[in-house]
């Protein structure tokens, strides 16, 4: 499995790379990486290393490489194992990013990355509808945590005057006396929170179990749910000590203490169990960290690192018994110590840690947080009651520890399972079960000289000057902590025993408790808030109707032109009838009329209605010759001919609508057709002001004069309108001409499926009637009149082939000079072979003529991308352009900018989409040949 | 010339928001392309209506008389865009009407 070798090796590299950093972060010490991102924002990629985040790199890391080993035997052979790996890796980089992050910004970012890929690894088995359900809530909830977060940092950011890490922690005083400190403080808290599955955001964990079990033990135990406390630890030198932390901190990790410890004994589900144990056990470190005192922080750092190592290790144990019996209900479970005693020995160990039991790295964290609950901090009813609560949640988890072990290893052997031969998994399965409970029982014995050292490079690193003292020793003498311990755990064996014949067929979860699922009214607000509200406002505004939409774009439109006119006030302006030149006013006089014309005729006469859309495109085109505008003018003419017989290809395909078919006018369209007249005329008028207003304006002496002025000293080109084009603004025309092949790809793509209506796939009637002629003639045969019909003005066209090319040529080449350039020497040689269809129909010109428009799209493309490219091999900005002359013989002085062959560039890509577009529509009716040819073979069949 | 002229863009766009108020998907893409010349005509005419001096340099003629080229360099674009946009439309609403049956713009006849 090459997959698993490479996650593998990956994850040692980066173990040991972590590893070799120790010397550096030792005594406070700080590692620092600086790369510039986007200095003008104060977002920079500062990574930084000092003790704390190198212990959680290690344990990122470690565990990291522990679960890849483990989950090399675990993923069965058909889960696709490179996506798995793959995911796997990727959210260690980023679990690693968000503890190494040197600026904030960074962090989030980071941040963010971890609950995506969370998303991803949950829904692995995405066929799993309750997989998929888990990871939805899980991305919900912690991507509002992540946003909120965001929110906090920038204001965080904000008080503080910069996103680095350093900066920010060195402003504590600054921070906590600044009016925004309670806002940052509860947008971070419920970011962090969220993340750590704290109260009431808990909910999300125990349903992200339906992932695989090496996710369960990596992200949602030992390292991604850490990520909340562990920005707490982060921030607790610039954040905590007020009241406001206590209480908000305070309070949800001790609620989520004890009610995590609490459902985490009804759970019947192996891996329930393991994850409310888990909130249970993040509760516990919110806790200590809202207390705000040195101590009880390094008792916080302390038991991230000891609940890593146990809960990972119980949660790749579960796994095993998952794997080996198939399933994890816990009432079906017993028995199992003597299928799997090696197994079962380290799952014990394990559980002993999570209950405290002494020597066992477990009970020196517990110690330290029942020491610290004793003492008085803030003195309130919350401060209080600590120390009950949490000999309490201790003796709850004692109880849910000892049921973990005593149902699924002791008893009778087990009756109903999926897998009625459980037996020892492969060597190396378990290896890293091993490597973790041989971890617990090292730190449990021996702290002082195994974590110790570690344990005090990161406490320094975050306290500092506040490093208090503290003693990694298992016995300090009968105290009361130790006291608090046995109480725990006298207790929580009574709890279990007089539980057991309760919880041995009980449904899932505590009683009554049981019946409020934070899931469900999680969904209840989803559906309300996703679904019902957004329904009801889509019902109440929406409209599937393209008509009423577009009515109110064109209300809005005119409204939006009208109110800065009734703010600023009308300016009167006498009419200046002067200078009307007759034969222009005449000539659009003839456009309005055919205005008018095609908006009255384009419902029953489209043909019509097309010429004279047509007429109006020509006088556009005077218009733009008479204006000093003939660049505009070639262009226009050019597209008017294409576009006129785009449409005309595309009539074939409408419906007959002759005048007189019974369409009633209701009083309603009535109505309607008055409401849209009058929104017309409105709109009409209004442009028409506007428009005069714009024209009679004097026009401010805007950039205008710089390119007329710098055209040919730096574009080296006489007409500015095609160096703009080509040089000035040429990243504007390469983006035009990629939206261009974009449509003519659209296109193409949408009329491969097209498949006409019903009535449309006749033959047209005049076929018809040209083909009953031929046949009546014996020395005819069909399809000769449509080939005789034109036969002069056809043989002109095919003849014109070339002479069109040459004129696109010499168009081309003068474009930079001369009115002309890619874009109408495209248009030009499209027609050429336009020209070629229409004179001897798609199959004849098909014969002669291989045109391949997508290889012309795609060498235009690249022309002009690498002409831009080319500029950075002389070190300078993408698509700066460089121009000389040069004497050829005969045809004379040339100009060679490099923005010519830029030019050529969007010439050829204009080439192939414009015939791309034509031609895809143009096969429609040949296409229809075949289409019919198969209904007519379905038919017989039928 | 300017009152022309923006009679003549006036007219077209209230022709062209009369057409795509229409229920026929022909009409639309016919009052699409006249909205598209009033468009391509009001750009053009924020540069300033001026005849015979387009924007192609002759030496000894003074920069500053000649007309604006930065609008005409955007309605050139504007206009095979447009193109594009027209053959688009033109596309979807075949197919559309080769999917309904019908050319109305909801693909049905009655709204409901």
């Amino acid at each position: 499995m090459l997959p698993s070798w490479v996650a593998g090796a990956t994850a040692l590299l980066s173990l040991l790379i972590v590893a070799s950093f120790y010397p550096s972060v030792t005594n406070g010490g700080v590692l620092r990486f600086e790369g510039t991102w986007l200095p003008q924002l104060g977002l920079d990629f500062t990574l930084r290393m000092d003790g704390f985040a190198w212990l959680f790199s290690m344990l990122i890391a470690g565990i990291g490489f522990l679960v890849v080993v483990y989950a090399r035997y675990y993923m069965s052979e058909d889960d696709p194992v490179p996506r798995f790996f793959s995911f796997l890796l990727a959210f260690m980089g980023a679990m690693l990013g968000i503890v190494i992050s040197g600026n904030v910004i960074l962090l989030s970012v980071f941040w963010e990355l971890t609950s995506i890929f969370s998303f991803l690894l949950i829904s692995y088995w995405h066929n799993n509808a309750a997989a998929r359900d888990g990871a939805r809530m899980a991305l919900t909830i912690t991507g509002i945590g992540g946003f909120c977060l965001l929110i906090g940092l920038l204001l965080l950011g904000n008080i503080v005057g910069s996103y680095d890490l350093d900066k920010i922690l060195a402003a504590g005083d600054v921070i906590r006396g600044h009016s925004l400190y309670v806002p940052a403080l509860v947008f971070i808290l419920l970011g962090a929170l969220t993340k750590s599955a704290q109260f009431p955001f808990h909910f999300w964990l125990p349903n992200a179990m339906s992932a695989p079990t090496p996710v369960s033990a990596f992200l949602h135990s030992a390292t991604m749910v850490k990520a909340g406390v562990f920005l707490l630890v982060r921030f607790w030198p610039a954040l905590s000590g007020t009241y406001e932390w206590f209480y908000l901190v305070g309070l949800a990790g001790i609620i989520t203490l004890v009610l995590g410890a609490y459902f985490a004994m009804f759970q019947q589900d192996l891996k329930g169990l393991l994850a409310y144990s888990t909130i249970s056990h993040l509760g516990l470190i919110t806790t200590l960290l809202s207390l705000g005192s040195p101590l009880a922080t390094v008792a916080a750092i302390f038991h991230m690192v000891n609940h890593a190592t146990f809960k990972a290790s119980l949660f790749m144990a579960a796994g095993i018994i998952d794997h080996e019996t198939g399933t994890r209900d816990m009432r079906r479970l017993s028995g199992l110590f003597r299928y799997l005693p090696i197994t079962g020995t380290l799952a014990m160990v394990a559980s002993a840690a999570m209950a405290g039991v002494p020597l066992l790295n477990g009970f020196l964290s517990k110690e330290m947080f029942f020491a610290e609950a004793v003492e008085t901090h803030a003195d309130s009813i919350l401060d209080r009651i600590l120390p009950y609560v949490a000999t309490l949640a201790s003796a709850f988890s004692v109880a849910y520890s000892l049921r973990f072990i005593h149902t699924v290893f002791f008893g009778s052997p087990p009756t109903d399972l999926p897998k009625p031969q459980p037996h020892e998994p492969p060597r190396w399965m378990r290896s890293p079960i091993e490597l973790l409970v041989v971890a617990c029982l090292i730190v449990g014995i021996i702290p002082a000289i195994s974590i110790g050292p570690f344990l005090q490079t990161a406490v320094v690193s975050v306290l500092g000057a506040q490093t208090p003292e503290y003693s990694l020793s298992i016995w300090h003498g009968v105290n009361l902590p130790l006291i608090m311990s046995a109480i725990a755990l006298v207790g929580g064996t009574l709890l279990y025993l007089s539980l057991r014949k309760y919880l041995a067929t009980c449904e899932d979860g505590p009683p009554i408790l049981r019946n409020l699922k934070g899931q469900r009214i999680f969904e209840r607000i989803l559906v309300e808030v996703s679904w019902r509200w957004a329904r009801t406002l889509e019902r109440r505004f929406g409209t599937r109707n393209l008509q009423p939409q577009l009515r109110w774009v064109v209300a809005t439109g005119f409204l939006a032109g009208l109110l800065p006119l009734y703010l600023s006030g009308f300016e009167t302006r006498e009419i200046a009838f002067s200078g009307i030149d007759p034969a222009f006013a005449a000539i659009w006089l003839l456009g309005i009329c055919l205005a008018f014309g095609t908006a009255y005729l384009a419902k029953y006469h489209r043909l019509a209605a097309l010429v004279m859309l047509g007429g109006i495109g020509l006088i556009v085109c005077i218009t733009f010759v008479w204006l000093s505008a003939p660049d505009l003018a070639i262009t226009q003419l050019l597209v008017e001919i294409v576009t006129t017989v785009l449409i005309l290809l595309g009539l074939r395909w409408l419906p007959k609508r002759t005048q007189g078919m019974a369409e009633s006018i209701t009083l309603r369209a009535r109505f309607r057709r008055f409401r849209d007249l009058a929104l017309a005329v409105v709109c009409g008028i209004g442009m028409t002001f506007i428009a005069y207003a714009v024209m009679t304006m004097p026009v401010p002496d805007a950039i205008a004069n710089y390119f007329l002025e710098n055209a040919y000293s730096q574009g080296g080109g006489r007409n500015v309108v095609n160096v703009i084009l080509v040089d000035f603004r040429g990243f504007d025309t390469l983006g035009e001409i990629a939206v261009l092949g974009v449509v003519a790809l659209t296109v193409f793509a949408l009329l491969r499926r097209f498949r006409p209506a019903d009535d449309s796939m006749d033959l047209p009637e005049q076929q018809r009637i040209q083909n009953r002629f031929d046949e009546d003639r014996p020395e005819r045969s069909a399809g000769d009149t449509v080939r005789d019909y034109l036969l002069v003005p056809s043989v002109i066209m095919t003849w014109l082939f070339p002479v069109i090319i040459t004129f696109a040529v010499y168009i081309f080449m003068r474009g930079h000079d001369m009115p002309g350039g890619g874009f109408s020497a495209g248009l030009t040689l499209s027609i050429a072979f336009l020209l070629q269809y229409l004179a001897g129909g798609t199959r004849w010109a098909e014969d002669r003529l291989r045109i391949l428009p997508l290889r012309w799209m795609g060498a235009g493309l690249l022309t002009a991308v690498s002409t831009g490219i080319g500029a950075w091999f002389f070190g300078y900005p993408f698509l700066t352009s460089h121009f000389l002359y040069v004497d050829l013989p005969l045809i004379g002085k040339m100009p060679a900018a490099t923005a010519l062959l830029f030019d050529l560039g969007v010439f050829s890509l204009v080439v192939g989409s414009t015939v791309l577009i034509l031609v895809a529509l143009a096969h429609q009716s040949i296409r229809i040949n075949r289409l019919r040819a198969i209904d007519a073979a379905r038919a017989e069949e039928g | 010339m300017e009152l022309v002229l923006a009679t003549a863009i006036g007219v077209m766009t209230g022709c062209g928001v009369w057409l795509i108020l229409r229920p026929r998907t022909y009409q639309v893409i016919v009052g699409l392309s006249l909205l598209s010349y009033a468009v391509n005509l009001f750009i053009f005419g924020v540069g300033g209506v001026k005849t015979n001096v387009p924007p192609i340099l002759v030496d000894g003629v003074p920069t500053s008389t000649l007309a604006d080229p930065v609008p005409q360099a955007l309605v050139l674009t504007a206009i095979v865009i447009g193109f594009a946009t027209t053959a688009l439309f033109l596309v979807v609403l075949l197919a559309s009407r080769g999917l309904t049956g019908t050319d109305h713009v909801d693909g049905r006849n009655e709204p409901k």
